[in-house]
C-alpha cells in the first residue's frame, strides 16, 4: 500500500522548514534508519530517516522549497510494482492534534478558591498547661511520632552520636537506636535525594537541615524531586517528608547563615510549608506534618528553640496544617506574621494597647497552605493590615498577603497594606548592622500608627 | 565501541533467546514509531529514543526479581517496557492523553509504576541516582531482600550528587546497582571531552565499590553481570558499579542533528554490533528459530506497537479538572 510521507515536527517548537535536500530519488529503494532528507529546522539542519521500507514512488516537495508547514507530504512510498497514484484517501493522523488542542483554554485561571474559616480550638480550655520550650516539643513530637509508626526515622548532620547540633534530637539515638537516628555526611544534596528516595519507597523521612541555608544544595531534590513527583505520576506516587531544621537569622552569623526561607518555599505547589512560633504549635504542627502524606517544609528558628511557652498536656497533640491561629483579638487593625515575627507583632500589640489602639494578631503558622480566609477576615473586622516577616521584601509572603486581600477584600480597605520585612541587603556581621538589617518592633509599632492614621 | 563478540554456543535456551529478541524488538519498534508521532507532531516537547542501547535493559530485567526496583533517567521508554508496562500507557503519556501511565501529565520524561516497581523517568540529570540509593534504603530499612537498578548515563556521571551517593552507599551498604549507560555522548559531548577518566566505574574504587565493564551489545553479557551484582547485593556486600558500553543510534533528543559524530561511527556500530542483530544471529545459527519464526515475531511486535500508537491517538486528553488534581494526597 502507498504511503505518504510527512513533513516531520523535528523540534519541540518547529512549525515549517525548509527542505534543504533529497538524498534519495525516484524509484531508490529505502528501508527504516535510511536518510531520506535533509530538512532545515528552526535550530539546524536534520537528517530525516525512513521508518518504514518501500520504493521512493514520487516526491511531492522539490528540494530547496521553504516554508514546509509539517505534515506536508513531502513524497510517496510505494510497494514492489504499485504505482504512486494508487495512494490512500485517508487523512494524515496529525489533523487529531489540531482538533485537540484547544480544550485547555477552557482551564480556570486560578484554582476556586472558597474560603472556609476554621476557629476552633486546637486543643481542649481546661487542658493541663506545662511550660516548655520549643527546643523540648519539637523533640517530644518526633519521638512520638516514631513510637507510633515504625516508618518514621530521623537523618542529618549530627542528629544521633552529637545529639542535634540544636540538640533537638537529645535523646532519641538512645531511645530508636541507629537504624533509626542516622547521621549522615555532609552532604546535602546527596542525603537529601536519598530520603526523598525513601520516602518512594515507603518511608517516612524526617531530614534535619542544620540549618536551612544549607538546604540550598539540596532544594532540587525537594522542588523537582519532593514537590513535583506525585503529579508526574498522575497520582500514583507521593512523597510523604518532611525537612526541618532553623531557618532565618540567628545572631551575629552574618549572610550566608542568616536567611529567612519562607517566601522562596511557599511559591512551591506540591509543598506544604510551616513556621510555627510558641512550642505547642511547634509540637502540634510537627506531629501533624510527618503524618502528613506530602513533603512538608518545617522551618524553625534558633533563637526560638530556647524560649518557653505553655504547652497543653493533652495524649497525642496535633495541630492541622493550613490553618491560622488568633493570638489576640482587637479591633483597630490586623497584625499577620509567623514564626519569629510573631515575636515582634505581640511586642507591637501590646505597645499600642497602652496607646489606646486595639490590634488583632494573627499567626499563620502554616505559609501553604495559607489561611487567606482568616486573614479576610480580620481585615474585614479592622480594614487594616500590617504583614510582619524577616525575610527580604521583594517577593516577600507579606507581598502575596496584599496581593490576596487587595482582589478578595479591597473594598474593606480603609488604608493600603504595608509589608514589615527585613532590610533589602545581605545580613552584614557587625552588630550595630546586623540590628538595624532586622525588622524590629519600633517599625511595626509606626507601620500600625501609619496605616491607622495616627 | 565494544565490537560484538559473539559466543559461538552460548549457554542459553532458545526460550530465552527468544524472549531477549522479542523484548529488544519490541524497545525498538516502539521507538521508531515514537519518532515517527513525532515527526507527525502528536508528540510534543522532548523526546530521547533508546534505539541501540535496547540489550541493556533486556539484559539486566533478566536478572532481577519480583519486587527489585529500578529507576532512570529521561530516556526512558526501554526500561518501561522492559520492566513489563503497557507499551499503550506509555505511547498514550508520551501523546500528552489521559490513557498515559501518568494521565498525560508526566510525558516522555516522567512516567512512574508503582505496579512495576518503576519509580520514573527523571529529567533532571543526575537525580535519579540519590533516588535510586534512597530505594535501597528503604528496602535495607525494611530487610525484604529487594534490590535497586539505579540508571544513569556517562554525561550523568560527572554530577556530584553521584559521588555523595556512592560515598553514602557504600557507607550504609546499600543494596543498590549503580548502571553507567556509557553511550558515549552526553549530549553532543563525548566522554573524551568532559570525562577525567577512560573507565568510570573506576571512580567507584575510591569509595570501595566493586565494578566492571560490561558489553551493552551484549544482551547474554549484560545479563550474566546483572545477575553477579545482584548476588553481590543480595548478599548484603553494599552497591555495585556495572558501566555498560552502549551506543545510542539517534541524536540527543529528536531535535538533535547529531553534527558531533560523523554518520560512518553509527553506520559501523549498527552494522557490527547491533545487539537485536546478534540475538537474531544466535537464534538462526543455534537452529533455533528459522527466518520465518522471527518473522512471525517481527509481525506480532509490529502489531502490538502500532496497537499503543492507535490507543495513544485515540485516548482523550485528560479533562480540565486534571490541571488541579495530584498536586497534594
Amino acid at each position: 500500500m502507498a504511503t505518504e510521507i510527512l513533513m516531520p515536527a523535528l523540534s519541540p517548537t518547529m512549525e515549517e522548514g525548509t527542505l534543504a535536500k533529497w538524498l534519495v530519488k525516484e524509484g531508490d529503494t529505502v528501508s527504516s534508519g535510511d536518510i531520506m532528507a535533509e530538512i532545515e529546522t528552526d535550530k539546524a539542519t536534520m537528517e530525516f530517516e525512513a521508518v518504514d521500507e518501500g520504493i521512493v514512488g514520487k516526491i511531492l516537495i522539490a528540494e530547496g522549497t521553504e516554508g514546509v508547514k509539517v505534515n506536508t507530504p513531502i513524497a510517496v512510498l510505494v510497494e514492489e510494482g504499485e504505482d504512486a497514484s494508487a495512494l490512500p484517501a485517508a487523512a494524515p493522523a496529525a489533523a487529531a492534534v489540531t482538533e485537540a488542542a484547544p480544550a485547555a483554554v477552557e482551564a480556570p485561571a486560578s484554582a476556586p478558591a472558597a474560603p472556609v474559616i476554621d476557629l476552633s480550638p486546637d486543643w481542649p480550655a481546661d487542658a493541663e498547661m506545662k511550660s516548655e520550650t520549643v527546643r523540648e516539643a519539637l523533640r517530644d513530637a518526633m519521638a512520638e511520632e516514631m513510637r507510633g509508626d515504625e516508618d518514621v526515622y530521623l537523618m542529618g548532620e549530627e542528629v544521633a552520636e552529637y545529639q542535634g547540633a540544636y540538640k533537638i534530637s537529645q535523646g532519641l539515638l538512645d531511645e530508636f537506636g541507629s537504624k533509626r537516628v542516622i547521621d549522615t555526611p555532609i552532604t546535602e544534596h546527596g542525603f537529601a535525594g536519598i530520603a526523598v528516595g525513601s520516602a518512594f519507597g515507603g518511608l517516612k523521612p524526617i531530614v534535619e537541615f542544620m540549618t536551612f541555608n544549607f538546604a540550598m544544595q539540596a532544594i532540587d531534590q525537594i522542588i523537582n524531586s519532593a514537590a513535583k513527583t506525585l503529579y508526574m505520576s498522575g497520582g500514583q506516587m507521593g512523597c510523604p517528608i518532611v525537612f526541618r531544621g532553623p531557618n532565618g537569622a540567628a545572631a551575629r552569623v552574618a549572610a550566608q547563615h542568616s536567611q529567612d526561607y519562607a517566601a522562596w518555599y511557599m511559591q512551591i505547589p506540591g509543598l506544604k510549608v510551616v513556621m510555627p512560633y510558641s512550642a505547642a504549635d511547634a509540637k502540634g504542627l510537627l506531629k501533624s506534618a510527618i503524618r502528613d502524606p506530602n513533603p512538608v517544609i518545617f522551618l524553625e528558628n534558633e533563637i526560638l528553640y530556647g524560649r518557653s511557652f505553655d504547652v497543653p498536656q493533652v495524649d497525642d497533640l496535633t495541630v492541622p496544617l493550613g490553618k491560622a491561629r488568633i493570638w489576640r483579638e482587637g479591633t483597630d487593625v490586623t497584625i499577620v506574621s509567623f514564626g519569629i515575627g510573631m515575636q515582634y507583632a505581640l511586642e507591637a500589640a501590646d505597645k499600642l494597647a497602652e496607646e489606646g489602639i486595639s490590634a488583632e494578631v494573627i499567626d499563620l503558622r502554616t505559609i501553604r497552605p495559607m489561611d487567606t480566609g482568616a486573614i479576610i477576615n480580620s481585615v474585614m473586622k479592622t480594614n487594616r493590615l500590617v504583614t510582619v516577616e524577616e525575610g527580604w521584601p521583594q517577593g516577600s509572603v507579606g507581598s502575596y498577603i496584599s496581593s490576596v486581600v487587595m482582589q478578595e477584600a479591597f473594598d474593606y480597605l480603609d488604608a493600603p497594606v504595608i509589608n514589615c520585612t527585613g532590610k533589602d541587603v545581605p545580613m552584614p556581621y557587625a552588630a550595630n548592622l546586623e540590628k538595624l538589617a532586622l525588622i524590629t518592633t519600633d517599625e511595626v509599632i509606626a507601620a500600625v500608627k501609619q496605616v491607622t492614621y495616627r | 565501541m565494544a565490537a560484538r563478540k559473539t559466543t559461538k554456543k552460548p549457554n542459553v535456551s532458545a526460550e530465552e533467546l527468544t524472549t531477549y529478541y522479542r523484548e529488544m524488538l519490541l524497545i525498538r519498534r516502539f521507538e521508531e514509531k515514537a519518532g515517527q508521532l513525532y515527526g507527525m507532531g502528536l508528540i510534543g516537547g522532548f523526546c530521547h529514543l533508546y534505539i541501540g542501547q535496547e540489550a541493556v535493559v533486556v539484559g539486566l530485567e533478566a536478572a532481577a526479581k519480583e519486587g527489585d526496583k529500578r529507576i532512570t533517567s529521561y530516556r526512558d521508554h526501554g526500561h518501561m517496557l522492559a520492566c513489563g508496562m503497557d507499551p499503550g500507557g506509555v505511547m498514550a503519556e508520551l501523546t500528552g492523553r489521559i490513557g498515559g501511565l501518568s494521565k498525560g501529565k508526566g510525558g516522555s520524561m516522567h512516567m512512574f509504576s508503582k505496579e512495576k516497581h518503576f519509580y520514573g523517568g527523571h529529567g533532571i540529570v543526575g537525580a535519579q541516582v540519590p533516588l535510586g540509593a534512597g530505594l535501597a534504603f528503604a528496602d535495607k530499612y525494611k530487610e525484604n531482600g529487594g534490590v535497586t537498578f539505579t540508571y544513569f548515563g556517562d554525561g550523568a556521571a560527572n554530577q556530584g550528587q553521584v559521588y555523595e551517593t556512592f560515598n553514602m552507599a557504600a557507607l550504609w551498604d546499600l543494596p543498590v546497582v549503580f548502571v553507567i549507560e556509557n553511550n558515549q555522548y552526553a549530549m553532543g559531548t563525548s566522554q573524551a571531552r568532559s570525562t577525567s577518566t577512560k573507565d568510570i566505574y573506576h571512580r567507584g574504587e575510591a569509595f570501595g565499590i566493586p565494578g566492571e565493564i560490561v558489553n551493552g551489545m551484549d544482551v547474554l553479557a549484560v545479563k550474566a553481570a546483572g545477575e553477579k551484582a545482584v548476588a553481590h547485593c543480595r548478599a548484603g556486600k553494599g552497591p555495585y558499579i556495572l558501566e555498560v558500553k552502549t551506543y545510542r543510534y539517534r541524536g540527543h533528543s529528536m531535535s538533535d542533528p547529531a553534527k558531533y559524530r560523523t554518520r560512518e561511527e553509527v553506520q559501523k556500530v549498527r552494522e557490527q554490533s547491533d545487539p537485536i542483530e546478534h540475538v537474531r544471529e544466535l537464534l538462526l545459527t543455534g537452529k533455533h528459530a528459522s527466518e520465518d519464526d522471527l518473522k512471525a515475531i517481527d509481525k506480532e511486535i509490529k502489531e502490538i506497537v502500532n496497537q499503543a500508537a492507535e490507543f495513544s491517538k485515540e485516548s482523550p486528553e485528560p479533562s480540565v479538572e486534571e490541571l488541579w488534581t495530584d498536586i497534594y494526597a
